[in-house]
């Protein structure tokens, strides 16, 4: 029985189909990617492993178990953050503690707080408000409060999605350094391909939407720690990459949609003025019907 | 922009004198006139004449506010007090109303915030009640408490009309605050929701650790607002009943043809409404979040 399993999990929002079929298996301790196309309904997938929303049908099962509801076992952190302003760093890392660890003694939890202050090396900056602190800063501080909770499961809903490249790579290793140290299970949602080649060992790609669904997953081969500046020319990279790349842009790309539309050329019968008028001036209407015309159109 | 130094200081002044030197031309002023009567004799009569002849000029209010202002702590009679025991009577009034709109007005707020039946249940009346004026709403009050006696331990035994008061400053000034805080408890963002979800907080918790915290600015404009209304709704309220208070002091000296007293009451009242505005807007910044 794998850890973490999606069967046939369909979600639409307002008649809109944003997942439909999305089967995934995950094994413990596995560091999984899932890339895909902005707007493809990554956001939702991952809020449904993480509770936050339920399926229309399918499940999603934690270790056998259906999730229902959002809970600290699956620590998630937020695209934006989603850190409390009012909070220091250490108050909103103590804020997850206490609430996972009511059973500690303050002692411990703020050792809690200050070991995984330490592990995202934020330990200088804990009195801080968030708004001190930069993007990448903050993100830290959010992965520290996910890691607190020593949830089962930790899943990353595009982290690094906001900062600029060279903060990314520094992150991307720190996260792979984190994982390296307990083998947590971790789902990564991105969408970059190279983010995921090195981060993960293995990368699912989610196709383009409306109604995307996740394609042959690509296992990464390439011995940790990887190296930024020789992976570019590993062949293992280039076949992950270009696996990827091809089910994304092939059968997994964005399908082209057509609208048509009608054209209707400019009137230009006379108009007859022996006819009588209608009462109430009502309008002389003489459209010709034989004008109107049907466009297609590509919209990208 | 510093067009040059010190203009925070005299360009004020400058507006100051030049409002008063308008004033000045409009009121009216006393001219001594000499005519011969019906009888043959000489007679003098001051009359006053001007824009607006019984408008007092800026000197002669001051003449007559001399006493009031010198002596602001004074108590010569229930209407007569100098004008700082004037607003300080004002002040309590306006304060205990304020208090109980924010005890109600909050967690209304809240519950219009939260639950979307609530404000569909709700709304409509909120949104008639709130153009009410509050000329309207003392006479109500003062049916509702005519026969309702309420003594606290220490501040003594309430008046109908003191209670009426009361109810009117809280009536209408409950109402920014109600709308302020379902304003920002809809604007709390997605992402703090989802954090309390996700660590699974409970209902309390949610409502002390992330929904209050993120409201209170919100809440704050609102209490700021309704700060202004209590004090604009205290004359209205004062003039109806005839208690002594600045607005009260304006109406008796209005009916007592004392027009000089009627512009102090009006300077009182606005450089009172400023200090409790600056006030609020410096507790507001220390609420101010990200």
């Amino acid at each position: 029985m794998p850890f973490l399993e999606l069967k046939n999990v369909c979600k639409s929002f307002g008649g809109t189909k944003v997942l439909r079929d999305v089967n995934l298996a995950i094994e413990e301790g596995e560091f999984v990617s899932i890339v895909g196309y902005s707007g493809a309904g990554k956001t939702t997938l991952i809020s449904m492993i993480a509770g936050l929303l339920r399926p229309d049908s399918g499940s999603v099962k934690l270790r056998g178990e259906e999730i229902t509801e959002p809970g600290p076992e699956r620590g998630m952190v937020f695209q934006n953050y989603s850190l409390l302003p009012w909070l220091t760093v250490a108050e909103n890392v103590a804020l997850a503690v206490d609430q996972v660890f009511p059973t500690w003694t303050s002692e411990q939890r703020k050792a809690q707080v200050d070991k995984y202050l330490a592990m995202v090396n934020l330990t200088p900056a804990r009195g801080k408000l968030p708004r001190e602190l930069s993007g990448g800063m903050r993100q830290r501080v959010s992965v520290a409060r996910a890691l607190a909770m020593e949830p089962k499961i930790l899943l990353l809903d595009e982290p690094l999605g906001a900062l600029d490249a060279l903060t990314r790579a520094t992150l991307q290793d720190e996260l792979v350094r984190i994982w390296e140290h307990d083998r947590r299970t971790v789902v990564l949602i991105t969408n970059d391909t190279d983010e995921g080649i090195m981060t993960s060992g293995r990368i699912v790609p989610l196709s383009a939407g409306p109604g995307a669904t996740l394609g042959p997953s690509v296992a990464v081969d390439i011995a940790r720690p990887r190296d930024r500046k020789t992976l570019n020319s590993n062949p293992a990279f280039k076949h992950v990459r270009k696996a990827v790349l091809d089910y994304l842009l092939g059968p997994g790309g964005r399908q082209k949609t057509t609208v048509n539309r009608k054209l209707t050329l400019p009137d230009l019968l006379p108009e007859d003025l022996n006819e009588p008028r209608t009462l109430f001036g009502a309008k002389r209407t003489a459209r010709r019907r034989s004008e109107e015309k049907l466009e297609t159109v590509e919209i990208a | 922009m510093k067009t040059f130094k010190l203009d925070y200081l005299i360009l004020p002044i400058v507006g100051i004198a030049l409002c008063i030197a308008i004033w000045a031309t409009i009121a009216g002023k006393p001219i001594k006139k000499e005519y011969v009567d019906d009888f043959g004799d000489k007679v003098t009569k001051t009359v006053r004449v001007g824009l607006s002849e019984d408008l007092p000029s800026p000197s002669e209010t001051w003449t007559a506010s001399k006493l009031y202002v010198t002596e602001p702590l004074a108590k010569r009679g229930e209407l007569d007090q100098g004008i700082l025991r004037f607003t300080w009577l004002s002040l309590k009034l306006v304060v205990q109303g304020y208090a109980i709109a924010l005890i109600i007005g909050t967690p209304i707020g809240f519950f219009l915030g939260l639950s979307k039946a609530f404000a569909k249940m709700f709304d409509p009346i909120i949104q008639i009640l709130r153009p009410v004026s509050p000329l309207a709403w003392l006479p109500l009050g003062m049916v509702l408490f005519l026969s309702v006696k309420i003594s606290i331990p220490g501040l003594g035994e309430y008046t109908a009309s003191e209670l009426a008061a009361i109810f009117t400053i809280a009536v209408c000034s409950m109402w920014p605050t109600v709308l302020n805080t379902a304003v920002g408890v809809r604007a709390v963002p997605q992402d703090y929701l989802n954090v309390a979800k996700v660590l699974k907080l409970s209902k309390a918790k949610t409502l002390f650790k992330v929904l209050l915290p993120a409201t209170l600015p919100y809440m704050f404009t609102g209490f700021r607002l309704s700060l202004g209304i209590a004090w604009l709704v205290i004359v209205a309220a004062e003039m109806l009943t005839g208690r002594p208070g600045v607005g009260g002091f304006l109406w008796q000296q209005y009916n007592a043809l004392s027009y000089a007293h009627i512009i102090l009451c009006i300077l009182t009242i606005g450089v009172v409404g400023y200090v409790l505005d600056r006030l609020m807007s410096v507790v507001e910044s220390r609420f101010k979040t990200a």
